[in-house]
């Protein structure tokens, strides 16, 4: 029976009209819970109550435990039909040649499994066999994700059957009625290729072939023409040099196509001749402090203006004219003193000269003839920049004219890296065909009609004649990862031609190059050389017009255009190892920045700061040239000529690039008529630009133990003791040795048998060019960890190259400054100066990475013995042993340690290559990807040292020396690093370690490490 | 796994006389002596190309003396090619019908092997006599049975046994019983029970607590320990290959497959066309069958047929289609990725059996994990195993320098440095 009894508490229970008594009822709690007190408003909805987290983390944490008992299932799938070559975990190499119109290099290509992994020096190649440190990076930018997966026309992805038909048939229609089309593509020495495109200019006789280079070397072509009647670039052998004055021109860097930081380092390793040592003499007359000027004995900041009355007075001291000259005092010395060390060297001296204006090029041609140098080869002459900015010029106007009705581009990017790129846009979008060859979408492309997506150099047949009679073969070393066409193969298909390109370079080396020489060899050597018939008749050496012509001085200030180490024309902008490079000068990564003076920075009111974590600021400065203007943070850079800024080119594209990498300013449009000396106005802006910088304290504060130098005159006549003296430490009142066993807290192992390897640093040979940055992040795995990381000084580098400028003039000024501190007073402020880089300092380079101390701290510090020493000198780091407590990089006195704060891999956070299968590809199988939590460092390259003995040991020998290598002893072609086993005594490393120039870093700390130094020698004479 | 292995040997015997008994059928054939000697001479020269029954690179050879003439086959045989040349119509018939592929000449053949080789094509093996095996099968097996009979025999004495003391000693209660003795139970004192006793005495509680905590430790460690550890981990193939018939049966070196094992850190699963340098010819499958796993003939030749379809070989046209398909093995051995370890130098340069870390493979029907593959288990081997420094030559300083050094004759690969951290962690 149901009842009809109701219970009531309170009266008001009664009233069924009291709404808000109802609507209490409903609720548990009468006033709201106040869990969602930080959501917003709006979020208040649908934000998570504190027991559905509760829920959510307790189901998810079952699910995981549950998910992680039982092991994944790894599939592994074998070839159908296996290669003969490959054989799974051993590594192939093939020679191949990039040539991408700003880098030409002979390379050797490291495969595993058949993709490429690596780039390796060709060291056999006769020219252009190094690596510099973009073209190690190189293999990076295969795997990019952000490449264009096939072609295009119209906006639409077309198939190359399509896209060929439709751009014939345009063509065709072109050729029809005349009107003009115009091929521009980059240097490419290529001999097929040119046939190719005669064959093409054949079909299609309004065909026009242009070449076009960012970043051209015009000038110095002009003034080769003009004095040896062919155009080309002299090449240099600087192997023999004594003296080398080069004004302007960043030899050791990209001038002229770069290339000879190899010969240039030979010289400049002392060598004692009858007691009397001998070592080449550089003056760098430059305004932008560059590698080259880093690495010279005298460096004279000076203005564009000052460079070319350099020359000129040069010149006229040489030749013996009186003339007047409107040199200052410190630049008619710098005169004197390269003319007496040019006159000293007689054939052994050379000038370079960077200067963009033919006058310049042609006075230092005129020079280098008088001084009969002969490290100067104008009988085969380099092929590897050939643009003309004045046909260029007349083609650009041509195009605004609407004069040109097609356009095909190859390899390059007008769009970005031309001056007036805006209006040359406006214009290509109004012609009747436009076809980029391109491998993104970048500006160029994304405004054509028809896009071509070709392959990496690394998937494309090529040859190219880097030098006159030096030739080099490229090969694929993977099966085009996309459905991609190279620019030859798509002419040969629009001139109707069935051969492939490979065909056609087969043909036509075996009809006009090998001479006989078997084709299989030369391919799988990667070069051939074919010396011509020298041919360097002079064709003129009068000069007095552009002596005159070189007498201008200019007002105002002066900007320097030029390329970094890391980023040259700006090409690999995708590159995340090539952002995250260190520029070896300024030590900053992904930025380009202005390069300014500190007296025109007090001028104009900029300022670099450092922040509470050491991070470094920078104020921004507005940049006007004619009527472009941009802003650009900038850098107060010792050694930068006053009155001069410099601005890197190669940054600041935003199309093509994933956003992280768009990083910079756009310096294109200030580089007007290819000229890299502009007139220009600087003024403070508004705002502060965060850099990533990896070097905070930018001189030695005159502890000349770190890097030690000497001169040569020191060298040559004291004794070691002075120079390079062992730091002694008190034992019984007794100095001894810090190396001797006598005061050593530890017992030494017995290291004498088997390996025991050693790297020695040469300080004399190192240029600071990063190619071994580079190439231990290949061979190591080192994760790119981004910009805001970097700021935190957590960059994963395993080898650094720390740069040291003098407070002083010199270095060994700084060490007598420090020495002459006398109370506390004085050595605070001294100290604080001394943290100021000099106007004009001494640079010194040094590579640092794990030093391998025998007597390590780290490895006695570690609470679960993760780091320990093997027998071979090695010190290890097992990865998996690691807790990361980070004692040992505490107790590293190298600071050589690095530390996993995150995972860097499969990380949406960190989206570089290893964020996509893509760009792991690029990883080192025989190297652990290491995670979160885990410290790492240098392992010496442990895994090579094993693989050669284990090779040894397979084939049942004995090790040669040099066969045992790092990657940055192998990357390294101007031979500063050395690697091998002491135990072996005839090695070269064995006889370095008993070298008078070999010191530790850090010597009195008595760490007794396994990598060395040589002593930094300068030759300061005159 | 291992359990199911030890099922396949105890059916082993009963099989091999099942096979015993399909071998005498080939017994019989040597009763032909001419069939007998043309088995020798096909298997040495034809069997490459041709078999009995199907078309394999030649055509069927059954029947062949049915469609040509003798005289033809002499001269076919020993110079085929010759004969294409001629023009003769049958021998260019038969070259277009295989793809234009010409025979090998065989001009080492006298007529009589050829008529011996003819007389084997046209052999056929009379029914196998049923009656002759059955009274084999039964005399082989009786001494099984009769210790089966003795054990049952045995058994029965016993729980006779049994039964008789049980029914002594009751009879003895009843006599007493009956003689008025009373055999009363003895009346036992109070005690207090043995839990409580246990409680009370707290030293023997802290010994077992000690005790529990110790042994549960121990579990639970064990327990852990063998987390990750996938010792016996056999998982399902998409194609059932046994090692047992390969590495066992056919005694294939297992270089011969995992040939990059020789020279590289990897083994290598091999690639199909390792399979097809074999499996050309061998389409069928006719060895032991193992008929309580299902193992059967058309079991493992419906496996070849799987090769087949992976690697895209018609059989009809013995020809690659170009079709194929990888198969996706399930990865038995695995190491973190952490560990380096390179068999070239295990199997080469130490000249370790593949048996020693992998089992004796040549008995696994499936493959399975035999060794625990941990880091305890690779170190105790490089404690134990000795360098073979024996005629390699890189050896040679090291082995004098350290055997001086640690005054021993044989050096361990410990004493070489494998146990650093870094020579297999990097």
């Amino acid at each position: 029976m149901a009842s009809e009894k109701k219970y009531w508490k309170n009266i008001e229970q009664l009233d069924t009209e009291n709404v808000s008594l109802q609507s209490l009822e409903q609720r548990e709690f009468a006033e709201k819970l106040p869990v969602n007190e930080t959501a917003t408003e709006t979020e208040d909805a649908s934000a998570t109550s504190r027991r559905d987290f509760l829920k959510l983390a307790g189901f998810s944490t079952a699910a995981a435990t549950l998910a992680a008992c039982e092991g994944p299932v790894i599939k592994s799938v074998p070839y159908v039909v296996q290669p003969e070559q490959i054989r799974p975990g051993v590594a192939n190499y093939y020679a191949t040649a990039i040539a991408d119109g700003f880098d030409f290099a002979s390379v050797l290509i490291k495969t595993r499994e058949g993709r490429p992994i690596k780039v390796e020096s060709n060291k056999d190649a006769a020219v252009l066999g190094s690596a510099n440190a973009r073209v190690h990076a190189s293999v990076l930018s295969m795997y990019d994700t952000q490449r264009l997966q096939g072609p295009k026309a119209n906006g639409t992805d077309v198939s190359w059957d399509d896209f060929t038909l439709q751009v014939r048939a345009q063509l065709e229609a072109l050729a029809a009625s005349g009107k003009r089309v115009v091929l521009i593509t980059q240097t490419l020495p290529s001999p097929t290729t040119q046939n190719i495109i005669q064959e093409f200019q054949a079909k299609y006789s309004n065909v026009e072939h242009l070449i076009y280079d960012a970043v051209p070397a015009s000038a110095a072509l002009q003034a080769f023409e003009n004095t040896y009647g062919q155009r080309a670039l002299p090449d240099y052998d600087l192997s023999q040099a004594k003296a080398i004055v080069a004004v302007g021109a960043d030899f050791l860097g990209d001038w002229q196509g770069g290339g000879y930081e190899a010969g240039y380092a030979q010289s400049r390793i002392p060598k004692k001749h009858h007691g009397k040592a001998q070592m080449s003499w550089h003056m760098q007359v430059e305004s932008n402090m560059s590698l080259s000027g880093a690495n010279a004995d005298k460096r004279i900041p000076s203005t564009p203006a000052e460079q070319r009355n350099f020359l000129a007075a040069l010149y006229n001291k040489l030749a013996g004219n009186s003339s007047t000259t409107n040199l200052d005092d410190k630049l008619s010395a710098a005169v004197a003193a390269a003319a007496k060390q040019l006159q000293s060297s007689g054939a052994n001296g050379v000038v370079l000269c960077g200067l963009e204006d033919v006058a310049a090029q042609e006075v230092t041609l005129a020079i280098n003839a008088l001084l009969g140098s002969s490290l100067i080869d104008v009988a085969s002459p380099r092929y590897i920049r050939q643009a003309k900015s004045t046909e260029i010029a007349a083609f650009l106007t041509d195009l605004k004219a609407g004069k040109i009705a097609g356009v095909i581009t190859s390899g390059i990017n007008p769009l970005y890296t031309l001056a007036d790129a805006a209006d040359a846009a406006k214009a290509m979008e109004r012609l009747e065909l436009s076809v980029a060859f391109s491998s993104k979408l970048d500006e160029t492309a994304s405004i054509a009609n028809y896009v071509a997506a070709t392959p990496h150099y690394l998937e494309a047949w090529g040859d190219y004649e880097f030098k006159a009679g030096q030739f080099a073969l490229a090969q694929p070393t993977i099966k085009p990862l996309f459905d991609t066409r190279q620019l030859q193969d798509v002419l040969l298909d629009l001139t109707g031609s069935e051969t492939s390109y490979y065909d056609a370079i087969q043909s036509y080396w075996k009809a006009n190059i090998l001479n006989g020489a078997s084709w299989n060899q030369t391919l799988h050597d990667g070069y051939f050389s074919a010396p011509t018939a020298a041919d360097g008749a002079l064709k003129t050496i009068e000069v007095s017009a552009q002596l005159a012509a070189l007498s201008k001085t200019s007002e105002g200030m002066s900007l320097v255009l030029y390329t970094k180490t890391g980023m040259g024309d700006g090409q690999q902008g995708n590159n995340p190892w090539l952002q995250e490079f260190p520029d070896p000068i300024t030590r900053v990564s992904w930025d380009n920045y202005l390069t300014v003076s500190r007296a025109d920075a007090q001028r104009l009111g900029l300022i670099n700061e450092n922040t509470s974590n050491g991070a470094l600021n920078g104020s921004y400065a507005t940049v006007q040239v004619g009527d472009a203007q941009l802003t650009a943070p900038v850098i107060i850079q010792p050694g930068q000529a006053v009155g001069t800024v410099g601005l890197a080119l190669g940054y600041g594209e935003r199309l093509g690039l994933k956003p992280e990498m768009q990083v910079g300013v756009n310096a294109y449009p200030l580089f007007q008529n290819f000229d890299p000396v502009q007139e220009v106005q600087v003024s403070l802006a508004s705002g502060t630009h965060e850099f990533a910088c990896v070097q905070l304290h930018n001189t030695l504060m005159g502890r000349g133990d770190i890097v030690k130098e000497t001169t040569l005159e020191v060298f040559s006549t004291k004794d070691k003791s002075y120079w390079n003296a062992v730091p002694v430490v008190s034992k019984n009142h007794m100095e001894q040795e810090v190396t001797s066993s006598e005061v050593d807290m530890w017992q030494e192992f017995d290291r004498s048998i088997g390996h025991h390897f050693n790297l020695s640093i040469d300080l004399n040979a190192c240029t600071g060019c990063g190619a071994c940055v580079i190439a231990c992040h290949a061979e190591n795995n080192v994760p790119v960890v981004g910009k805001t990381e970097i700021r935190k000084s957590r960059d994963m580098h395993w080898l650094r190259i720390d740069r040291y400028y003098s407070s002083e003039t010199t270095f060994e000024g700084d060490n007598q400054t420090k020495d002459n501190i006398a109370g506390l007073g004085d050595s605070l402020t001294t100290f604080g100066e001394m943290e100021l880089a000099s106007e004009n300092p001494q640079v010194a380079f040094q590579p640092v990475m794990c030093q391998h101390c025998n007597h390590a701290p780290c490895e006695t510090v570690c609470p679960v013995a993760a780091s320990s020493h093997g027998r071979q000198g090695q010190n290890h780091m097992a990865y998996n042993r690691c807790v990361g407590t980070r004692y040992c990089a505490n107790n590293c006195p190298y600071k050589v340690r690095r530390f996993n704060w995150f995972l860097y891999n499969k990380n949406d956070e960190f989206d570089f290559h290893m964020n996509n299968d893509l760009g792991r590809m690029v990883l080192n199988p025989d190297v652990v990807v290491r995670s979160r939590g885990v410290m790492e460092k240098c392992s010496m390259c442990i895994q090579m040292t094993q693989k050669t003995i284990l090779d040894a040991k397979l084939e049942g020998r004995q090790i040669k020396d040099g066969e045992f290598q790092t990657a940055c002893s192998n990357a390294c072609d101007a031979g500063a690093m050395t690697f091998g086993d002491i135990n072996d005594k005839e090695s070269r490393v064995a006889a370095l370690t008993e070298d008078d120039r070999m010191y530790h870093l850090l010597e009195h700390v008595g760490t007794k490490p396994n990598v060395m130094y040589q002593v930094k020698v300068r030759n300061t004479e005159a | 796994m291992i359990r199911a292995i030890n099922r396949v040997n105890t059916l082993g015997f009963p099989l091999l006389l099942f096979f015993s008994l399909l071998l005498s059928t080939g017994l019989q054939a040597q009763d032909d002596p001419a069939a007998a000697a043309g088995k020798k001479l096909f298997n040495a020269n034809c069997a490459a190309c041709h078999k009995l029954n199907k078309k394999a690179v030649g055509p069927a050879l059954r029947g062949v003396t049915d469609k040509y003439e003798k005289e033809w086959l002499y001269s076919w045989i020993k110079n085929s090619s010759a004969m294409i040349k001629a023009g003769d119509p049958q021998a260019v018939a038969v070259w277009e019908e295989y793809n234009r592929t010409a025979m090998n000449s065989f001009p080492q053949l006298s007529n009589e092997d050829i008529d011996n080789i003819l007389a084997y094509t046209n052999y056929v093996p009379p029914a196998p006599v049923a009656a002759v095996a059955a009274p084999q099968a039964v005399g082989s097996s009786s001494g099984s049975v009769a210790d089966e009979f003795i054990l049952a025999a045995l058994a029965l004495v016993f729980a006779i046994l049994v039964i008789m003391l049980f029914l002594v000693q009751k009879t003895l209660l009843r006599i007493a019983a009956a003689s008025g003795v009373d055999i009363a139970p003895e009346a036992r004192p109070q005690r207090t029970p043995i839990w409580k006793a246990f409680v009370q005495n707290q030293f023997v509680v802290f010994c077992t607590v000690v005790f529990l905590l110790l042994s549960s430790a121990y579990f639970a460690y064990g327990y852990l320990m063998q987390v990750g550890v996938d010792q016996g981990y056999a998982p399902i193939q998409p194609i059932h290959y046994s090692h047992k018939i390969h590495a066992g049966a056919n005694q294939i070196e297992c270089k011969y497959c995992h040939s990059s094992a020789r020279v590289s850190k990897h083994s290598g699963i091999p690639s199909l066309n390792v399979c097809m340098n074999c499996h050309k010819n061998i389409a069928e499958y006719n060895g032991e069958e193992d008929l309580e796993n299902g193992y059967t003939k058309d079991f493992y030749t419906n496996e070849i047929k799987k090769l087949y379809a992976a690697v895209g070989w018609d059989e009809e046209t013995q020809s690659y289609t170009g079709e194929s398909k990888p198969v996706k093995w399930v990865r038995i051995h695995n190491l973190p990725d952490f560990v380096y370890f390179n068999h070239a130098q295990h199997v080469q340069v130490g000249q370790i059996e593949c048996q020693k870390c992998h089992g004796p493979v040549e008995e696994m029907e499936i493959m399975y994990q035999h060794s625990t593959l941990t880091m305890g288990w690779c170190i105790n081997c490089h404690r134990e195993t000795n360098v073979q420094v024996e005629s390699n030559e890189y050896y040679a300083k090291i082995h004098e320098e350290l055997s001086k050094k640690y005054g021993v004759e044989k050096l361990t690969v410990a004493q070489m440095g494998g146990l650093e951290c870094g020579k297999c962690h990097y």
